[in-house]
């Protein structure tokens, strides 16, 4: 397939600043562009949205709590709605339920996001060094790796390889932990070459001998307090192999001098530094900054416009990830019209950003146990379209993120589909229930967030363009007008039927029979334009 | 005697491919479709619901001929001519509009029937109310969710979705063409039909080809979406299969694109003659609602005339089409618009909503003929004036359940919620 080709350059984009180009920006880096939002961006300029998005100072969310009591299990330790990360006890019956209390806290910090990059990039990051809690079983390690993620999301990317290097999870999830001078455990080494750092690009050329200097440089540190709420990684200098480690040409065939004592540890600082001086490593991070942002594909004339240029900056700054990110979204590439829409919404986008768009509340932190339980209900959705946070498929991440040809269109498929509309349906149906409390889409709420609801075409147009990346065709904006909410009545002197029977419900919202007659026709509408293939895009 | 007896009576191991069209008796025999307790399941009767949106004007659609100056002095300004008025055989007290050429034909060979002046007690004057309604069979003041064709596929298959499609029911239980699926279709839970949204996807999904949009980045994305949702959905193939089975159809339709609900009315012969087991087509065509200027100074000419010509050069070909494909037996048809329109004209040229209108049946299998009589119209009319409903309904509906579909009446009340008399139209 002849890849479309998008040739605008890096620079300054300078064009209109409305709301078509920050639904652009909002879908692609938070979850959903929620109306407000756009609206809150359009009125101020393009440096000051990416700004906010990227500099403001956010504190760490609430950690998770004991939701999980139940007619099988109370936890002794931990009280109801009190959090489980200080908990000291963890135990087979406690340790799956923390789990899922991690998913559904994290599912609601994508929820109730602010308005900056930094829940989009813990995705991200968790994608790039993606760990399997069912590995790495033990909740408050998972739960301390996530916070990592959202410490360092928009951080120092090399500071982020080093703590995550001697991170408990990732000592545990690759073997680190198990990588000894008697026993030595290739499996992070090779990863933090693979897949965090150099990557396998055509510039990749490190050695399996640099796989087995690289596991060497980090035996040592292991998981220290592995029961208590204060485990943390540490260096223990009795299982540090203390040899000279060679690196190959591809490391400009480096030495690292083997270090004997506590001073072992530097070795690590030394051999990122080694990784670090190789450029590929600032291509390798932006492509795959590229591919979650912008579109799948990375031609001949992106690498050289794009990427090449973007690593420069990667580099130049130290490898800080902000002011790539700055760059990235305040160029014509990306604001080029040719790179609107070309991303298919993963699982977690099209979930998530669903509740975000419609503004769908979840019961607050008084009715803890409803509001981790709907929460959960979303996360268990997504994970059914085949994306469970927490739980990608393997320490390579989600294959709509690398794997060739498909990428996110793996996303698609005769399963998942179906799924999606499922859900579209179902939130604007029934959507889920816990304990009389309910999250479904207010369809008649929605529209009265538009300039004229109750003016059929001005109603159609508005929420396509809220809810697509992509321009609809005539004819299907003119046939959900006929067809959906005239109900075959045509022509211009029709669309007062609609303006009527809208005007009517705001004056008399007790008619029970128009009130229903104007939400089925809404649900219709709605369910109908998200059943359309150009709902998966953004 | 009646096909599904007939059926019984000779099912034993004997083969009729021509019969059923492919289908041999022998494998609908080995499911359990012919043990169920609806001999619906068992015959191969199909209903094809038109809809005419937005309030025909029954008027002068069927004309009181009997009642000549009174209906040219109620409507001085759109009265049709009366030597260009359409007659019909053995029923001189009643025309039809000009425009109705083929129908009258079918009428004149018993082909199609009209219902004089159908309605329901207290009649709405709302399209949307009245359309819900029309599609819920409710009465005019109780709201309902469901629709009567959606309650009667219920009863039949109570367990619609779960374990949907099956041997026994492969296909969807009613089809819709040319919009998402109607209230008509919404069963007490679920949605009973699918829609095939518009023509031009039917075609793409045959010939199994998507919209070219691969030129851009979002294009190639879509592309690869639409053919995935074309292999996905899980009537596709099913509908896919039947339409290939029929590779030619009957000349009679116009090109496509010049009559939409033509169109539409060509894809479901082509399911029905490809052997899909599906009970209900609904299509629909719209603008009806003739506010101003129905007609041009030459009455027989204008927009009411162009409705009407494409609602009966549509059925005219469908019926063709039917007979064509040999399945012409299997089909009834019926139509329904949300109300008649007003008795007098109106200032504009044109006719506001009203309340009873006539409905068209037909189809190889039906009894044809006038049913009622001519609405009256009052020598001195006035704009509140409207015609009184001769038939409910519900009526209707009770007939074709009954003895259309074979429908025991004790289950056809429930349906329809209320016990409506059965009307000679089958």
């Amino acid at each position: 397939m002849a890849i479309p080709s998008v040739t605008t350059s890096l620079k300054k984009y300078k064009g209109k600043w409305k709301e078509p180009e920050v639904k652009h920006l909002l879908k692609r880096t938070q979850f959903g562009a929620r109306k407000e939002d756009i609206d809150h961006f359009a009125s101020q300029s393009l440096r000051r949205t990416i700004h906010q998005l990227l500099y403001t100072e956010e504190p760490v969310p609430a950690p998770p709590v004991n939701n999980y009591n139940d007619d099988k299990y109370t936890d002794e330790e931990i009280q109801p709605g009190a959090t489980w990360i200080t908990a000291t006890k963890v135990s087979g019956m406690n340790s799956g339920r923390r789990r899922n209390s991690f998913k559904a806290w994290w599912l609601g910090c994508m929820i109730n996001q602010q308005r900056t990059l930094r829940e989009k990039m813990v995705l991200f990051w968790h994608n790039h060094f993606a760990t399997e809690t069912n590995t790495v079983d033990n909740p408050t390690f998972i739960y301390k790796h996530n916070i990592l993620l959202r410490q360092y999301a928009l951080g120092n990317f090399k500071a982020m390889v080093r703590a995550v290097t001697v991170d408990a999870a990732m000592l545990k999830y690759l073997n680190g932990n198990a990588n000894t001078k008697k026993a030595p455990d290739e499996n992070y080494g090779r990863e933090l070459q693979e897949l965090f750092t150099v990557g396998k690009g055509p510039g990749s050329h490190y050695t399996e001998a640099d796989v087995k200097a690289a596991a060497r440089v980090l035996t040592g540190f292991r998981i220290e307090n592995k029961s208590l709420p204060d485990v943390h990684g540490i260096f223990d200098a009795g299982r540090h192999d203390e040899r000279d480690k060679q690196f190959s040409a591809f490391y400009n065939n480096q030495v690292i001098k083997g270090r004997k004592g506590k001073e072992g540890e530097g070795e690590l600082d030394e051999m990122l530094d080694l990784i670090f001086q190789q450029d590929e490593v600032s291509r390798f991070i932006c492509r795959k900054l590229y591919r979650f942002f912008v579109y799948h594909q990375i031609d001949e004339a992106t690498e050289k416009t794009v990427i090449e240029p973007l690593a420069h900056i990667f580099r130049e700054n130290n490898y800080e990830i902000k002011p790539v990110l700055e760059k990235l979204f305040s160029s014509r590439h990306f604001y080029d019209l040719g790179n609107r829409g070309g991303i298919i919404k993963s699982p977690v986008d099209f979930a998530v950003g669903l509740c975000r768009e419609y503004d769908i509340v979840f019961p607050g932190d008084d009715s803890f146990a409803d509001q981790y339980g709907l929460w959960g209900n979303i996360q268990i959705t997504a994970s059914q379209m085949q994306q469970n946070i927490g739980d990608p498929p393997n320490v390579a991440g989600w294959p709509a993120w690398y794997q060739e040809p498909l990428y996110d269109k793996s996303w698609i498929s005769s399963d998942t589909l179906p799924k999606r509309t499922a859900f579209t349906d179902r939130m604007l149906n029934n959507g889920f229930a816990r304990n009389g409390k309910k999250i479904l889409i207010d369809p008649v709420q929605y529209a009265k967030l538009l300039s004229a609801p109750g003016d059929p075409n001005k109603l159609i147009d508005e929420l396509a363009s809220l809810l697509y990346a992509v321009e609809l065709p005539v004819e299907e904006k003119q046939y959900m007008k006929t067809g959906i909410l005239l109900q075959g009545l045509q022509g211009m002197a029709s669309d007062h039927y609609w303006t009527d029977a809208w005007a009517k419900l705001q004056e008399n919202p007790a008619d029970a029979a128009n009130a229903k007659n104007v939400t089925n026709k809404l649900k219709s509408l709605l369910k109908y334009m998200m059943s359309l293939p150009q709902y998966q895009l953004m | 005697m009646k096909r599904r007896k007939f059926l019984r009576d000779t099912i034993t191991g004997v083969v009729l491919p021509s019969f059923l069209h492919g289908i041999s008796l022998k494998a609908l025999a080995g499911t359990p479709a012919v043990h169920a307790k609806h001999a619906v399941l068992n015959d191969d009767r199909v209903l094809v619901l038109i809809q005419l949106a937005g309030g025909n004007d029954g008027i002068n659609t069927v004309i009181p001929f009997d009642q000549y100056s009174a209906y040219t002095a109620a409507r001085p300004n759109i009265f049709l001519p009366q030597e260009k008025v359409l007659k019909l055989n053995g029923f001189d007290a009643t025309a039809f509009n000009p425009a109705l050429a083929n129908m009258q034909q079918l009428f004149n060979e018993g082909k199609l029937g009209v219902v004089q002046a159908v309605s329901y007690p207290k009649p709405n004057f709302s399209h949307f109310r009245a359309t819900d309604i029309w599609m819920t069979g409710s009465d005019s003041d109780k709201v309902v969710s469901s629709g009567w064709a959606g309650r009667f596929l219920h009863d039949v298959f109570p367990q619609f979705p779960d374990n949907f499609p099956n041997e026994a029911m492969p296909d969807p239980l009613a089809i819709q063409v040319g919009s998402v699926v109607s209230t008509v279709l919404q069963g007490p839970l679920f949605t009973m039909g699918m829609a095939i949204s518009n023509p031009a996807g039917f075609y793409k999904l045959v010939e199994g080809k998507v919209n070219v949009n691969a030129n851009s980045r979002w294009g190639e994305q879509l592309d690869y979406i639409e053919l995935m949702s074309q292999k996905t959905d899980q009537y596709a193939t099913v509908i896919k299969n039947a339409a290939q089975k029929v590779p030619t159809q009957s000349p009679a339709y116009p090109a496509a694109g010049k009559n939409p609900l033509a169109d539409q009315l060509k894809i479901v012969a082509r399911l029905i003659a490809g052997g899909l087991k599906t009970k209900v087509y609904l299509v629909s065509t719209g603008s009806f609602d003739t506010h101003a200027k129905q007609t041009e100074t030459d009455t027989t000419t204008g927009t009411h005339a162009k409705l009407l010509q494409r609602v009966s050069e549509a059925i005219g070909a469908f019926m063709s089409d039917l007979q064509f494909l040999q399945i012409d037996n299997r089909v009834m048809g019926m139509t329904f618009s949300e109300f008649g329109r007003r008795i007098k004209s109106n200032a504009s040229g044109g006719t506001d909503h009203g309340a009873a209108a006539p409905v068209f049946y037909f189809g190889n299998s039906i009894k044809a003929g006038i049913i009622g009589s001519n609405p009256v119209i009052p020598s001195t009319v006035t704009v509140n004036d409207n015609v009184p409903m001769q038939y409910d309904f519900r009526s209707l509906y009770t007939s074709v359940l009954q003895n259309w579909f074979n429908m025991p009446a004790s289950e056809v009340q429930e349906i329809l919620m209320g016990n409506f008399a059965t009307v000679p139209i089958v």
